[in-house]
């Protein structure tokens, strides 16, 4: 189990974040993501794995009209 | 065009000549006042006590209509004024989004104070012209035009019978009337409403410019509160303003070397990152409609739902494709961002101007989800029709979408019916009836006539006279203090519902839009977090509108490093910007903090302001049902899982075998309750008594503790 913005959500070996982002249906392409505190770059989402017990955060950098 | 027709009927009532000025550190120190009922037309000076408590932009308009009104003083009385006023920074042209006014008025809507930012010239060349701000008062018998010539000194009340209403023939006529020739025509800007605002409460204001490329005026919109239907109850036509010279420097700025600096960082974020981040320049706010839909947040079907299968078709890249692209759309000169979007030729299917092909500016995401998915309107050219009327009759696009979604689910639910309608099958998606119906509000005719006044006087009217459900309707009315919602899901975000909720003017988006930050990032999950974002992000906003300036560029565009921050919900590079700038033009020495505090002045002002019109206290501060949670069965159980699932995570509380009745009355008390603890927790923050009034202490901290404001207060607590 990790937690994604405070809340659980289901963890599996080999979950990266693009994975992750995908099956939380978040779509938004102003996304910053944090693992325990650590920013991930853009380009390594493909890559970076997360790993069981992570704290992630994906923070939309969405402020509206 | 025959303009010297329109021209020769022109009957001059005042004449009015003013020594031209220079613009010190972003003020002129003047302002202009013209009394329409007596033709009265002479300057006031800017005292101290206004630039160090009220800024400018909106600060200015609220005190001087605190000045011109008692509690007594209706939207309609010749009393009640419209002040347009940039700000300090209004008119620059290093930084993005420097050319907005500020209009303030009593609301017919909703019976005080509102404000509206909006975009254009008018701001910038009434001030190069040698102003600060425009106060107009009293009504004139005949149809006017206030004409102020900012390179001769010269301010003409004239009698205008001819000219047409509409915004878009009468921006163009005056356009053509009052220029010099066609290179002079960038020079002029017209303020303008409409037919609509003739007999509607919900008139907006048009701001134009013209566009040199495409030869033709744009218009801008002071959509907010009604504003457009005082202007033409005060039997204005127009104002139009004319200044060649506009520089760079006009401002005379005390470090103009820092502005210059500041403006080009930002110009070189925007041509670097906008394609990858928002794409503004491609088709500006409409950016975001696919994604409020993906996260359940675009309004549907009267706030119903968050999402519909149908939002392909009206989509940010369906629009795209009707937008001319390439085109520098800045609505004031400097504007990188340049979102002013416009879709060229397009040919109007119905109503007077049938046939014509226009320029339609927009759509903004608002019109898109307003004009569209909340009336069940899925059709890109039809929402580009109503967008165009909207504007040229003078009808907020805001106002209209919630209110017709309103009528909407009325005539779904037997309230209303094509008899009290006037044939009009006004069901859910229905285009053909949704544009006879903003005919029909441009003429005052039969059920037009009532639609136009708004949800809060048609919720009355319906029960009065419908015998309708008082308790659905006033569930599913999306208006609060008289405004109607603008267009966003606020259900799953209680600090969304405090962004619409806990607001000085209504529940329009631009003092708080925390969606995101709350309900999809869980980054203020208590109700201390929440209540300080409800105290950070108003008072910031409102600083924009103290200052003649844009929010856009605040966070429609992040720098690269942004992610990195301490606090990347603020934009604190961009927050630094500001400040920046701030001192650049004026001279002052400012940091964030002080940024905040000159906006809680006004912002308790505006508050107290409220209170002395008889609202703005906690009994003002509720909202409908349908902003906070699902009124109806259909919309539990389209998310029943989503509320099954809260009801047992946050309530600990059994669903097998309740029904749907059963659970809807218990998320609805939590909701409620959630709601009433959050207005707590705002009003804490704020300095304010749980009844929502700002107390003596909290006035004195801020230094706004005027004996007019604190007799006020004292009143009340």
């Amino acid at each position: 189990m990790i937690h994604v913005n405070g809340k659980e959500f289901p963890w599996e070996d080999g979950l990266t974040v693009a994975e992750m982002l995908r099956r939380k249906t978040y779509t938004y392409n102003k996304i910053v993501v944090k693992i325990n505190d650590v920013v991930i770059p853009n380009e390594q989402f493909e890559t970076t794995v997360i790993n069981d017990g992570d704290d992630v955060k994906a923070i939309h950098l969405l402020a509206g009209g | 065009m025959n303009v010297e027709k329109l021209k020769s009927a022109h009957k001059l009532l005042s004449e009015y000549k003013y020594e031209l000025g220079k613009i010190d550190k972003g003020y002129t120190n003047r302002t202009l006042y013209v009394n329409l009922s007596n033709n009265e037309v002479k300057e006031k000076p800017v005292t101290q006590l206004m630039k160090d408590k009220f800024i400018g932009g909106k600060g200015f308009g609220l005190w001087y209509l605190w000045n011109a009104v008692t509690p007594e003083t209706k939207w309609n009385d010749p009393e009640n004024e419209i002040v347009i006023a940039g700000g300090p920074l209004c008119g620059i042209t290093q930084y993005a989004g420097a050319g907005k006014s500020l209009v303030v008025s009593l609301s017919p809507l909703t019976d005080m104070p509102v404000d509206s930012n909006v975009g254009g010239y008018f701001g910038p060349l009434l001030k190069f012209s040698g102003f600060d701000a425009l106060e107009l008062q009293g009504k004139a018998d005949k149809d006017v035009i206030v004409f102020i010539d900012g390179n001769t000194g010269t301010v003409r009340i004239e009698e205008a019978p001819l000219e047409a209403v509409d915004s878009h023939v009468l921006g163009e006529q005056l356009t053509e009337m009052y220029a010099k020739d066609e290179a002079d025509k960038r020079n002029i800007a017209v303020v303008s409403a409409g037919t609509a605002a003739e007999h509607a409460y919900v008139g907006l204001l048009n701001f134009s410019f013209y566009d040199v490329r495409r030869k033709s005026i744009r218009l801008k919109q002071a959509g907010r509160g009604g504003i457009g239907s005082v202007f033409r109850d005060k039997k204005i036509k127009a104002l139009v303003v004319r200044f060649a010279g506009v520089k760079g420097n006009l401002n005379n700025p005390a470090d103009q070397g820092t502005l210059n600096r500041t403006g080009i960082k930002f110009h070189k974020e925007m041509h670097d990152f906008d394609d990858k981040q928002n794409r503004m320049r491609q088709v500006g706010t409409a950016n975001i409609i696919e994604v409020m839909d993906q996260y359940d947040l675009l309004p549907t079907h009267n706030y119903k739902f968050g999402s519909h299968k149908d939002t392909y078709k009206i989509s940010s890249k369906v629009f795209t494709k009707k937008i001319t692209q390439g085109m520098a759309d800045g609505c004031w000169y400097g504007c990188s961002m340049s979102c002013a979007k416009a879709v060229d030729h397009f040919e109007l299917k119905t109503g007077p101007y049938k046939g014509q092909k226009v320029i339609v500016d927009g759509p903004e995401y608002e019109n898109a989800a307003g004009l569209g998915s909340n009336c069940g309107i899925f059709d890109p050219d039809a929402i580009l029709e109503l967008n165009f009327y909207c504007d040229t009759y003078a009808i907020d696009t805001i106002s209209f979408g919630t209110m017709t979604a309103f009528i909407m689910e009325c005539y779904e639910n037997g309230i209303l019916n094509k008899e009290r309608t006037g044939g009009l099958e006004l069901n859910f998606g229905n285009t053909d009836a949704a544009l006879e119906l903003i005919h029909r509000i441009a003429r005052g005719e039969g059920f037009g006539k009532i639609a136009g006044l708004g949800v809060k006087r048609m919720k009355e009217i319906f029960i009065r006279e419908y015998n309708a459900d008082p308790d659905f309707i006033n569930d599913i009315g999306m208006e609060q203090k008289g405004l109607e919602f603008s267009e966003y899901m606020p259900k799953e975000s209680l600090a969304q519902q405090g962004g619409y909720g806990l607001t000085n003017k209504g529940p329009q988006h631009d003092e708080a839009w925390l969606i995101f930050m709350d309900m999809v990032n869980n980054q203020i999950p208590t109700f201390e977090n929440k209540a300080e974002a409800l105290h950070y992000f108003p008072m910031f906003r409102t600083w924009f509108g103290l200052n003649g300036l844009c929010k856009l560029p605040w966070n429609d565009i992040t720098p690269e490093n942004n992610k990195y921050t301490d606090e990347p919900a603020k934009i604190p590079e961009h927050v630094q910007n500001y400040v920046d700038i701030y001192n650049a033009v004026t001279g002052s020495h400012i940091d964030k903090y002080e940024l905040i505090r000159q906006s809680e002045r006004v912002y308790n002002f505006q508050r107290i302001f409220n209170i002395r019109m008889g609202k703005g206290k906690r009994i003002n501060d509720r909202i409908p049902y349908r902003a906070m949670g699902p009124v109806t069965v259909e919309e539990y159980l389209s998310r029943q899982e989503r509320y099954d699932g809260q009801l047992k995570e946050l309530l600990n509380y059994d669903t097998e075998g309740k029904t749907t009745e059963e659970k809807m009355r218990t998320l609805r008390e939590y909701r409620e309750s959630q709601y009433e603890k959050l207005t707590d927790a705002v009003y804490k923050r704020r300095g304010w008594t749980m009844d929502g009034v700002p107390t003596v202490e909290k006035l004195k901290d801020l230094g706004m503790d005027l004996p007019d404001v604190v007799e006020v207060v004292k009143k009340h607590i």
